[in-house]
């Protein structure tokens, strides 16, 4: 898309609750999915001639799979701590993006068929007739959130309305109203193996070109191999990693890692993706079904170990379900689960994030590093939603906030952190995550990361920050798209493994 | 027997066994339903006992509350809190002898009563003048708030306005308890408080007071962060498997 069609809010110096704009983001809906995209994952390609029926009877199926659901249904008291927390509220002011309300968009047609109350009195408690408007803004409401759970954490019940959204997407997609960026990628993943559709010659012929530019660069012969049997490692990272910009550069710094370290390792073209979107369309069997391609994988190549790249909701997934889905974990007592976790080592964690793989050997002394290659880095980092709620690295809660930060601390001399309120837990969304990144849903993801970026601004200013690392895929493809309507640079942004790439000590170790 | 005894005798053995069952079947629903992923909010406890402190912490703290809104943890705290000392000191009408604890909270009672009137009326200030959560109200949001502070308010009167034979109260309340209902007194403000607690007990296993035992329930509070180290399966997932 050329040049900026849409433009980006003012960034404040003290960021202030927008006054409501009602119906502000109304037109910011993503494309259909068109049918052959639907019946590939075994949706209805078009809206189906019953949907109100349907999707009531989808919603009954949900409520009765998934206590999450039923209680956030049940226990919002209306008291609207929530409800500055979203940072797509906080960008567009569009109150149907306040968490509370998004809620809302299908609670009350839960409490219309599902409650006594809703059923007796519909307009003393918010309930309503599932109507053609209320799918269409279901569809519109819902694929505005990123699935970020920021809103859970303040929540005094832990009201997550990610799950709310998941459960809203799937009755959506069990009518036919599917999401086209989402569902054309899970298609994909199924026929070639990965989001962005990369087959596997391309991928060799990718990973060839990489080391051959390593090799000019550092006159060493770091090694990126596809599939080969044995290798004790299996590295599962996003497809965003093979070719695209700053994303390669981590995978440089995993390479590079592996070498110094002397840990055979492997890629896979099977499992040439760590991404699965699955989880954000919140179908369960879609969401296994993109997960048993890594078990599949792991078992072929024999691997001893399966270690995660830098990619945020990949991370959740591979970290919180993964040992669910396919059995990648420890503790099972089920042959389907036995059968791999027998062929894992234990001594290591199962699934293992490459910081805790980095974190690890940089601990033991196995790593050496040039700090001062980093000089000219100016580092803050942005704790990716998924990784920050949704999951943890090493032994202790809070893992996950520290160890990027201590590798970060361990090759760049120059670190500085964002305002407390929009790091760790409580880190604003990159604005692109949960299935929204794509052209058409511009004018949100811009909005969207509004929080992100007046939070940047200040040390920036204040600090001269000139790069900003992310561990998610999504996180960096959105960012380097979206902060230039802000002014910033797009080279501004990273990833943790690109600043290990850049000063880890080669050969000489 | 009067026809106000009578009355409200049946309306309390009505109400209670609807908030019984209903919230009993609320519950052992909410117990039945599969959770098919760990989905803790993290950082999250990775023991049982670091879960059930969150949950303390939850409940007696409201610690999620706290980070988000102070303004708001302060009027449910208010309102909360006295409403607990309030709730602990009416056990003498239900217990002979008193027990010696509820007997010590006695004099506190006044004091909570007047906090949990200022939490209803700032939470309520709230609802009705900041546009975001006036958007998110719903009329059944104004009128729990109305039923409670009319609860509190004919509660209170009781004490400071019209002193209420409190003995008799008892006396009505042990009968009850025993299934030998005894002569309530006939009492203006007595009559209003004992109704609307009652709609408050039916209204209970419907709404939103729901929140109570959902604390418990939900699945970003109540689980552990262990998923690398032990595998979660539900029972509808595993079915997945054997196919
Ligand atoms: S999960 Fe994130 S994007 Fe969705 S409503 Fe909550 S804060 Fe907003
Ligand atoms: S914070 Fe929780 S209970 Fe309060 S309005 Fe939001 S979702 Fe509802």
């Amino acid at each position: 898309m050329a040049g900026p069609e849409f433009t980006a809010p003012v960034l404040r110096e003290y960021p202030v609750i927008p006054i409501l704009q009602r119906g502000a983001m109304a037109a910011a809906t993503p494309y259909l999915a068109n049918e052959k995209i639907q019946e590939a994952l075994g949706f209805p390609g078009k809206l189906v001639d019953d949907w109100h029926d349907k999707a009531i009877a989808k919603m009954g199926d949900l409520l009765g799979k998934y206590r999450s659901l039923k209680v956030f249904l049940d226990t919002c008291v209306h008291c609207g701590a929530c409800s500055d927390k979203c940072h797509y509220f906080l960008g567009s002011g569009d109150p149907k993006n306040m968490p509370v309300a998004r809620q809302d968009l299908l609670r009350s047609v839960y409490r219309r068929h599902f409650t006594l109350a809703g059923k007796m009195f519909p307009q003393l408690v918010g309930a309503r007739e599932l109507t053609r408007e209320v799918l269409d803004e279901w569809y519109t409401y819902y694929n505005q959130c990123s699935e970020c759970r920021r809103c859970s954490v303040f929540c005094p019940y832990g009201i997550d309305t990610a799950e709310v959204t998941m459960a809203a997407r799937e009755i959506l997609d069990s009518v036919g109203l599917g999401q086209k960026y989402s569902n054309e990628i899970i298609g994909k993943v199924h026929k070639i193996g990965n989001n962005l559709g990369l087959p596997g010659p391309a991928l060799e012929n990718t990973l060839e070109g990489l080391e051959e530019d390593i090799k000019e660069d550092t006159g060493i012969d770091v090694r990126y191999p596809l599939d080969v049997h044995g290798a004790e490692v299996l590295l599962v990272t996003p497809s965003a990693d093979f070719f695209a910009e700053p994303h390669i550069e981590s995978l440089i710094g995993y390479g590079k890692v592996f070498h110094a370290a002397g840990i055979s390792w492997t890629l896979s073209s099977k499992a040439s993706e760590a991404g699965n979107f699955g989880m954000f369309i919140g179908n369960y069997e879609q969401l296994r079904k993109v997960a048993l391609r890594v078990r599949e994988a792991a078992q072929e190549l024999g691997v001893k170990r399966i270690v995660v790249g830098e990619c945020g909701h990949a991370w959740r997934i591979a970290y919180s379900f993964w040992n669910t889905l396919t059995g990648i974990g420890a503790g099972a007592n089920d042959p389907f689960a036995i059968q791999l976790q027998s062929q894992l080592d234990h001594r290591h964690k199962q699934p293992m994030h490459i910081c805790e793989l980095t974190w690890d050997l940089i601990q033991r002394g196995a790593l050496s590093f040039d700090k001062e290659a980093n000089d000219h880095r100016i580092i803050t980092f942005h704790d990716s939603c998924n990784v920050a709620r949704a999951t943890r690295m090493g032994n202790t809660p809070g893992g996950q906030f520290e160890i990027p930060r201590h590798i970060i601390k361990a090759v760049a001399n120059h670190y500085v952190e964002m305002a407390p309120g929009t790091t760790h837990e409580q880190t604003f969304c990159c604005g692109g995550g949960g299935g929204i990144l794509t052209d058409e849903m511009l004018d949100l993801r811009i909005k969207g990361t509004l929080p992100r970026m007046e939070a940047l601004k200040q040390v920036v200013d204040s600090d001269g920050v000139n790069f900003m690392v992310t561990i998610c895929a999504i996180c960096k493809a959105q960012f380097t798209k979206v902060v230039p309507y802000y002014g910033f640079k797009m080279s501004m942004i990273g990833g943790v493994h690109q600043l290990v790439s850049t000063a880890i000590k080669l050969g000489d170790k | 027997m009067s026809a106000a005894t009578l009355f409200f005798a049946v309306l309390f053995y009505l109400a209670t066994a609807v908030l019984l069952i209903g919230l009993g079947r609320k519950i052992a629903d909410y117990a039945r339903t599969p959770a098919p992923l760990l989905i803790p909010t993290t950082p999250a406890p990775t023991t049982t006992g670091g879960v059930v402190l969150r949950l303390l912490r939850e409940l007696t703290l409201f610690e999620s509350l706290f980070k988000s809104n102070l303004w708001l943890w302060v009027l449910g705290m208010l309102f909360h809190v006295g409403l607990a000392l309030v709730l602990a000191r009416h056990l003498r009408y239900f217990s002979e002898p008193v027990w010696a604890w509820v007997a010590v909270i006695q004099p506190f009672g006044i004091y909570a009563g007047l906090a949990m009137l200022a939490g209803l009326a700032g939470l309520w200030a709230r609802r009705l003048l900041i546009e975001r959560i006036r958007y998110i109200s719903t009329p059944s949001d104004h009128l729990m708030l109305l039923l409670l502070m009319g609860i509190t308010a004919s509660g209170l009167m009781m004490k400071f306005v019209s002193h209420t034979d409190i003995v008799a109260v008892k006396v009505f309340f042990l009968g009850l308890l025993r299934f030998n209902p005894q002569p309530l007194p006939v009492d203006a403000p007595l009559y209003v408080h004992l109704t609307l607690v009652a709609v408050l007990m039916l209204v209970f296993p419907i709404s939103k007071l729901l929140h109570a035992p959902g604390l418990f329930f939900s699945p970003t509070r109540n689980q552990r962060d262990n998923p690398r180290e032990a595998r979660h399966l539900a029972p509808w997932a595993a079915k997945l498997e054997v196919k």
